[in-house]
């Protein structure tokens, strides 16, 4: 019920002008940071893979306007957006793409591997599922430090189908840690759908057995999505009580920038797009409650899109991390009978055939 | 010097950094209320109570994930995997987890760590609970590996480890938790990672082993002595890093070397040992490197099978004796 209320109250009890702007803001920012990845990608300025968060904004700013600085947050490997709306300038995020050592994992992590201490942001990681009990740990240890906040334990539907997650509910649950599963749900992993794939596809069902609550949510409504994490978060916070969050969105793209997507029917695709675009519905919502006007929308269109070229730009005048530094990051406490960086200058001239 | 088992020499490490280091806590199955399969953490639950012995379910995925998130949040958690053969439902988490978030995330993150668990065989316990798979894990870059062969050593690099910040596995042996030595009271020594030990001096033939092999290696030792061979023991103590000039240092000085593991012959730690030896004492040897191990089938039930599949003092002397005169290994 208490969502039903939540959504019951007029616009501007449930967020002031200002946040409702910042929201938009940062929305259109994720978009156009993302479609310029895509396109960077393309022009291989980014290697590996890359996978966009396009149709995923409102989740992701929902669920950062209702978190603490004292929160920790884990991600998967679609996490260009979660790092940005936590408050890492596009810039750095733009430059680990490009895998410069100017990036936020000094070019050694990759559009899969963002990381940043100073926000608690505490990497994306790439191997399904893996993040999930490390969020647990994390939450296992603020609560043996006493410390306050909660960890975001984000994933996608198809990582509800690992064992490592059914671990960590139960571990959670049995420890009492402050964590919150969020799953981003945009209806299909890869190219399996949820119902192709989980026995159960109401996917905030999934925690029952552990006695661990869940809850869906409309992912494309940025106001839900953050009254949901509200409300939850300061329950874990409290109570030590684990939950998920199963956040449905529609993914505009294939999964990753080479997919092509071509297991979607392209109709249902384009209507997918228009209705559950949530960055069109909540520019709509904003003009008509009077929030904003069409003239500030399009200042921010154009203040997004000069922050996304100056991060571009940032990127691609950045260095390139030296070969020198090649074991920097080995060990951090140094042992002996480990490469120098003499070893690596050496071991890159052969590489590079200048023998 | 107080002479105590190794099992007794971790109990007491375990309980002393747990006094000196609030964030220290132990992590496993059956390590607190049962008092630990092997009893290496006995009394401690006791002692230090339920938030620093902290019994787990059986998952060890999810708990060893746990530790690793813990750590990288500041905490210096101690986990018990019951044996090495368990750990293999925990590898993702330890292999693309834990070694990875340091370098991958540019040094912004540390994860110390601790993982404690036996490896080898012992007794009739067969195929599944038998498994030498430190060299899984020495494999891996961004791990550091150490397998103590007494008790001074598994008191030293215990509490190196413990005090590291990056994650080490730490091998022990079944065989080796009653087997006693000499270890000094009110000495806060540390044995370094990374530091291999002469353990024993010679002049003919190095033979280069590590836990429970050293223990052997040194027996062996002995018993050539009559025979007029000199044999020098390299205890390895880290396998990773590997102390490759300890190694080169001695095999340069006796020109012969045996390598002697409890794991698999073929891709196993002596393959590596053998190499090193021959990339960088090549013109220093007088005979083909030999090789000891476990000989390449899942381990049998059966009692006379099962210890004809593992090196012992027997295959030891014989290698020593083939690498004395020079001539190639017979399969």
């Amino acid at each position: 019920m208490a969502e039903i209320a939540e959504a019951a109250q007029p616009l501007l009890e449930r967020a002031t002008a200002d946040e409702l702007k910042h929201y938009y803001y940062q929305m259109l920012l994720l978009r156009r940071f993302e479609e310029r990845a895509g396109e960077m990608y393309v022009k291989a300025k980014i290697g590996g893979y890359c996978h966009l968060n396009l149709g995923e904004e409102a989740t992701i700013v929902g669920l950062m306007a209702a978190l603490t600085p004292d929160d920790y947050i884990f991600t998967n490997y679609r996490e260009h957006g979660y790092i940005i709306a936590r408050g890492v300038p596009p810039g750095p995020v733009m430059a680990e793409l490009f895998g410069k050592e100017t990036g936020v994992s000094g070019g050694r992590g990759g559009s899969m591997h963002l990381f940043d201490r100073k926000t608690n942001f505490m990497g994306g990681y790439a191997i399904v599922g893996g993040q999930v009990p490390l969020a647990v740990g994390a939450a296992y240890a603020l609560r043996y430090q006493g410390k306050p906040g909660v960890v975001i334990a984000q994933m996608g539907d198809g990582t509800t189908n690992i064992g490592a997650f059914y671990e960590s509910l139960n571990l959670a649950k049995i420890w009492k840690c402050p964590v919150l599963f969020f799953i981003v749900n945009n209806g299909y992993g890869m190219g399996t759908s949820v119902e192709a794939g989980s026995s159960e596809p109401d996917l905030w069902k999934k925690g029952a057995s552990f006695r661990v609550y869940g809850e869906r949510v409309d992912g494309t409504d940025v106001l839900a999505v953050r009254d949901v994490v509200r409300r939850l978060r300061a329950r874990a916070e409290a109570e030590g009580e684990p939950a998920i969050i199963d956040a449905v969105s529609f993914r505009f793209r294939g999964h990753s920038v080479i997919d092509a997507d071509r297991y979607r029917d392209p109709e249902m695709v384009r209507r997918g797009r228009e209705l559950y675009d949530p960055i069109r519905k909540f520019s709509t919502l904003l003009l008509d409650h009077g929030v904003v006007d069409d003239a500030w929308l399009k200042s921010v269109a154009d203040r997004v899109e000069r922050e996304v070229q100056e991060a571009i730009d940032f990127a691609n005048n950045s260095p390139d991390p030296k070969f020198e530094d090649l074991y920097k990051y080995m060990y951090a406490t140094p042992v002996p009978n480990t490469p120098t960086a003499e070893d690596a200058i050496r071991a890159v001239k052969i590489n590079h055939g200048e023998f | 010097m107080p002479v105590i088992t190794y099992r007794q020499a971790l109990n007491d490490t375990l309980g002393e950094e747990l006094a000196r280091d609030p964030n220290v806590f132990l992590m496993g199955e059956e390590i607190g209320v049962f008092q630990g399969s092997y009893r290496v953490t006995e009394g401690l639950l006791a002692e230090f109570g339920p938030k620093r012995v902290v019994d787990t379910p059986i998952a060890e995925e999810g708990f060893v994930g746990v530790a690793i998130g813990a750590a990288m949040l500041g905490l210096r958690p101690v986990v018990e995997i019951m044996t090495i053969n368990f750990i293999l439902v925990a590898i993702d988490q330890i292999v693309n987890h834990a070694s990875k978030i340091h370098y991958m995330f540019g040094g912004q993150v540390s994860v110390p760590l601790v993982i404690r668990t036996p490896s080898g065989g012992t007794g009739q316990l067969a195929a599944t609970h038998s498994q030498s798979f430190e060299n899984w894990f020495a494999y891996c870059p961004g791990l550091k590996v150490v397998a103590p062969a007494t008790p001074y050593d598994a008191k030293g690099l215990l509490r190196a480890a413990i005090r590291d910040d990056d994650p080490v596995i730490f091998i022990e042996s079944l065989a080796l938790y009653d087997t006693k030595g000499e270890v000094p009271e009110d000495d806060d020594y540390v044995v370094p990672i990374g530091v291999a030990e002469v353990k024993r001096q010679g002049t003919d033939v190095t033979v280069v082993s590590y836990s429970r092999m050293t223990a052997v290696a040194l027996q062996v030792a002995q018993r050539m002595e009559q025979e007029g061979i000199s044999v020098e023991v390299v205890d390895l103590r880290s396998l990773r890093p590997l102390d490759r000039p300890t190694i080169i240092e001695s095999v340069k000085k006796t020109n012969r070397a045996v390598v002697i593991a409890e794991d698999w012959y073929s891709y196993g730690v002596t393959a590596e040992i053998a190499a090193t030896i021959q990339e960088e004492a090549f013109d220093y040897l007088d005979a083909p490197v030999q090789r000891v191990a476990g000989l390449e089938v899942p381990l049998p039930y059966a009692k006379e099978l099962s210890a004809a599949s593992k090196p012992n003092a027997n295959s030891l002397i014989y290698a020593i004796r083939q690498v004395m005169r020079g001539t190639k290994r017979l399969r």
